[in-house]
């Protein structure tokens, strides 16, 4: 089961879940990107490998997309 | 809207940031080092003329010796202050409720009277409460999750998350990141913020770790550089919590 999940004041925030071939999940799960997108959030597909990767569009195969707000010099 | 598995798309890899800090090149192994050289010689540029006051003034005149002294503190004051500056990177902006029940887990990391958190004005400080106390345990359970077993016992102990990169070893904080350079003896500290009052803690490790993960030489591009220099006068500067975090990044940057 693959999540998206923002980072907010609550600790964070589990927007959307969707499995593989399930259409109405995935859809509403990059509705829900999109409207974070818009709101100023950045999104980034975090890997098992710890890696990580910055994406605008819901990468289906995924395990946990994190919608993070922007970063700045201190 | 039909979506398939390769349909992701990445922002060339490239983090988004970067636009807000247009002027600056990015940050690459050279700029690191020629970064290190222009700290080394600007520590020297202020000590040189204290020292050489310390040494001159007892030659044209004993009397004088009193003075030397101050110029030699002052000379030995330069590089701490530096140095305190740069622990301001590993101090987590302190909650305003510190040391009540249910405050935040994540430990002062730098001694009493050390300066400020790195960005601490512009973050605030919420206030520490039992909603705050959950938000916490939730960002850091997720926090847990992005790390292996090894980073995750540091994160317990620390607050701040371990990660190795391209141009050297990472100790990522809430309001900053150090970078211990292969060879673990030089160490530069940067300053980055999360600019929403009310995160948790462990939320901006959160930030900065995706965001070095995304993309290390863009994170120290956007990030500002508060001290470059040797690792062990950060450490003298440093509580003991963010004392073993630099001890853990500074062993795994002597395997590089």
């Amino acid at each position: 089961m693959s999540r998206l999940v923002r980072l907010d004041q609550t600790g964070h925030t589990v927007l959307a879940q969707w499995s593989p071939g399930d259409s109405v999940g995935m859809q509403a799960a990059q509705h829900a990107l999109d409207t974070e997108l818009e709101r100023g959030y950045f999104a980034v597909a975090s890997e098992p490998d710890g890696t990580a990767t910055a994406v605008r569009q819901l990468p289906l195969d995924a395990e946990l997309v994190i919608l993070r707000r922007p970063i700045a010099g201190g | 809207m039909a979506l398939g598995a390769g349909e992701s798309v990445s922002i060339t890899g490239e983090l988004p940031e970067l636009a807000t800090v247009a002027w600056r090149a990015r940050a690459d192994e050279r700029s690191l080092r020629r970064a290190d050289r222009l700290w080394t010689l600007s520590a020297i540029a202020h000590e040189l003329p204290f020292l050489g006051t310390a040494v001159g003034l007892p030659l044209l005149d004993p009397v004088l010796l009193p003075v030397s002294v101050f110029a030699l503190a002052f000379a030995w004051a330069i590089p701490e202050l530096h140095a305190a500056r740069g622990a301001g990177v590993l101090r987590a902006p302190r909650p305003r409720g510190a040391g009540v029940r249910g405050a935040p887990h994540v430990r002062d990391a730098a001694e009493p009277g050390a300066p400020r958190a790195c960005g601490a004005g512009a973050l605030g400080a919420p206030r520490a409460t039992a909603r705050s106390t959950v938000a916490e345990r939730r960002a850091l359970g997720l926090l847990g999750d992005l790390v292996d077993h090894e980073t995750r016992q540091l994160l317990t102990a620390t607050g701040m998350v371990l990660q190795r990169g391209r141009f050297g070893v990472w100790l990522v904080a809430p309001a900053g990141a150090v970078l211990v350079r292969p060879g673990g003896r030089r160490v530069q500290c940067y300053c980055v913020r999360v600019p929403d009052e009310g995160l948790p803690a462990s939320d901006r490790v959160a930030h900065l770790l995706l965001a070095l993960r995304a993309d290390e030489s863009g994170f120290a591009t956007v990030a500002n550089l508060s001290f470059s220099g040797a690792g062990w006068r950060l450490r003298r500067r440093l509580a003991p919590a963010a004392r073993a975090g630099l001890t853990a990044a500074t062993a795994a940057a002597r395997a590089y």
